[in-house]
């Protein structure tokens, strides 16, 4: 598998000071990467400084398939106004800024194409509504289809499931299942330890620093060792070999 | 009432209320979908600061207002965004700040200053051509910028974070943005006067808003709720001898009371 992104030695944090250290992470083609981790330890400020939305501090950030307009990414927190007048198909064009240019129109085709990922993300009913009529599942499906419609290479989601509701937050992460098998490579900062290890290949703990573990078990031991003083916290209808125990068979999923 | 439109001051006055209705159907748009009507009140208070220093020095009074209108916007931005102090104080620290110098500048000014009335509550009967050829320029200006840039704008209006993730530039948006609705502003206090003047920008928005939820059909309603406003309250201004600014918002407040009126009496459709 080629390597689409390389992380070297990066320091990241907000005006010069920094929350992360010494990460360095390669990401290659097809992976699913959980990136779990306690709060303030990080996750967000590595999402953001791989969109783009920070500076490093220090380090390099290297994308192996040309510039970051290859990148899909949805916010944890969006900071648009709930009231702004603009469609949920405005608002998934909008995702293809990047390849546009600053004069480029959407075709008829980049249309068709929102169309037809509306109804994958299963918000074909959705079209023509503005955004803040809807809920925040819907909404959540509406970004998530902005994050996809300029065909990303990589796709990084910050806490995808913040505003969904429990039957959304299941069919979100089969579609990124979904999504991954069709070759997408995803990184999902995500608090929802009980049930990321259910879709995820490898996990990545952050916590000051990245300790990246190439199975998708999160253990007590696995917490302990990478320095990740995570609430092992189960909620919600979780898959029952998530949280494997010492005793019981180890359902190994390395993808090494 | 024909004879009325042979008058040229009264052409004139039909003149500015389209131009009028056209900038305020975009700025306005821009200004009430992204919250902006505070800062752009602090804008047009700011620049009567200009203004005044115009009158003290002799140059024209409009040049004052735009300079002064810039960069009181900017000025909000850079102090809101890069100083502790909150954005609604910045604003109302220049907002009077600029009447204060407005007022010491027009008081030092020897003799009367005719313009200051109509300045603080417009004069739209006295619109001179000059005014309204630079009313059609910034027209021009602000319909080439949308048309060229309405993807960007809305998107950058919309959604700024995640703007800048797709290398858009954003601050160019933005600003020239900040730069139009400072223009829009001073050229409008013709019409209505500092006083007025928000609410030719903000309630035919606000009325659209009422009818769509799309920000391209929201200016298209807003130029025609607009040039209703503006037109009819011209001429009720004329019938019933009133000041023209105040009955020009007066009519734009009552179609605002009819439209919510209306929708909340109609069965919904959908």
């Amino acid at each position: 598998m080629n390597n689409i992104l390389e992380i070297k030695n990066l320091t990241a944090g907000y005006n010069g000071k920094p929350i992360l250290r010494n990460v360095n992470l390669t990401v290659r083609e097809g992976d699913f990467i959980g990136i779990i981790g306690p709060n303030g330890g990080g996750k967000t400020t590595l999402i953001k400084t791989i969109a783009g939305l920070l500076p490093p501090v220090s380090g390099e950030i290297i994308f192996h398939f040309g510039d970051s307009k290859g990148l899909g990414y949805l916010p944890q927190v969006n900071t648009f106004d709930k009231r702004f007048p603009i469609t949920t198909e405005e608002v998934i064009l909008s995702g293809l800024m990047g390849k546009k240019g600053i004069f480029g129109k959407y075709t008829a085709d980049d249309k068709k194409y929102v169309e037809k990922l509306m109804e994958k993300l299963r918000a074909g009913h959705l079209k023509g509504k503005s955004i803040g009529s809807l809920s925040g599942g819907q909404m959540q499906r509406v970004f998530l289809a902005r994050a996809l419609v300029a065909r990303p290479a990589l796709l990084l989601l910050d806490e995808p499931s913040t505003y969904a509701d429990n039957q959304f937050e299941a069919e979100l992460y089969e579609l990124l299942k979904e999504l991954n098998e069709e070759g997408l490579t995803i990184l999902m900062v995500s608090h929802d330890l009980g049930i990321i290890p259910a879709y995820v290949k490898s996990i990545a703990c952050v916590n000051g620093e990245l300790h990246y573990h190439p199975s998708p078990e999160i253990t007590g031991d696995v917490l302990k060792i990478y320095n990740c003083p995570i609430e092992l916290v189960a909620h919600g209808p979780v898959p029952h070999r998530v949280l494997s125990r010492h005793e019981v068979e180890h359902n190994s999923q390395s993808h090494d | 009432m024909t004879n009325l439109l042979g008058y040229t001051f009264f052409q004139h006055a039909l003149l500015a209320s389209l131009l009028s209705a056209l900038i305020c159907a975009f700025i306005g748009t821009y200004i009430v979908s992204r919250r902006l009507v505070f800062i752009s009140g602090g804008i047009t208070h700011a620049s009567f600061g200009g203004m005044g220093i115009a009158y003290f020095l002799g140059f024209s009074p409009l040049m004052g207002a735009a300079v002064f209108a810039i960069l009181s916007g900017f000025s909000i931005q850079w102090l809101s965004n890069r100083t502790e102090v909150r954005e609604d104080s910045a604003i109302g620290i220049f907002w009077s700040l600029g009447m204060a110098i407005g007022i010491i500048f027009t008081f030092l000014t020897p003799g009367y200053a005719p313009n200051l009335m109509s300045s603080l509550f417009g004069s739209i009967l006295s619109v001179s051509n000059d005014e309204l050829l630079w009313m059609a320029l910034l027209v021009m200006a602000i319909i080439l910028f949308f048309v060229s840039f309405y993807r960007l704008i809305l998107a950058t209006a919309f959604d700024p974070d995640y703007a800048s993730t797709h290398k858009i530039p954003v601050h160019f948006i933005s600003y020239t943005l900040m730069i139009l609705v400072a223009l829009a502003i001073v050229l409008s206090i013709r019409v209505a006067g500092i006083i007025l003047v928000l609410a030719l920008l903000t309630i035919p928005p606000t009325t659209a808003n009422l009818l769509t939820h799309r920000f391209n059909q929201m200016i298209g309603y807003s130029f025609l709720l607009g040039l209703a406003g503006n037109v009819v309250g011209l001429l009720v201004s004329y019938a019933l001898n009133i000041p023209s600014g105040a009955a020009i918002i007066l009519v734009h407040v009552l179609i605002f009371i009819l439209v919510k009126g209306f929708l909340a009496i109609k069965p919904k459709s959908n």
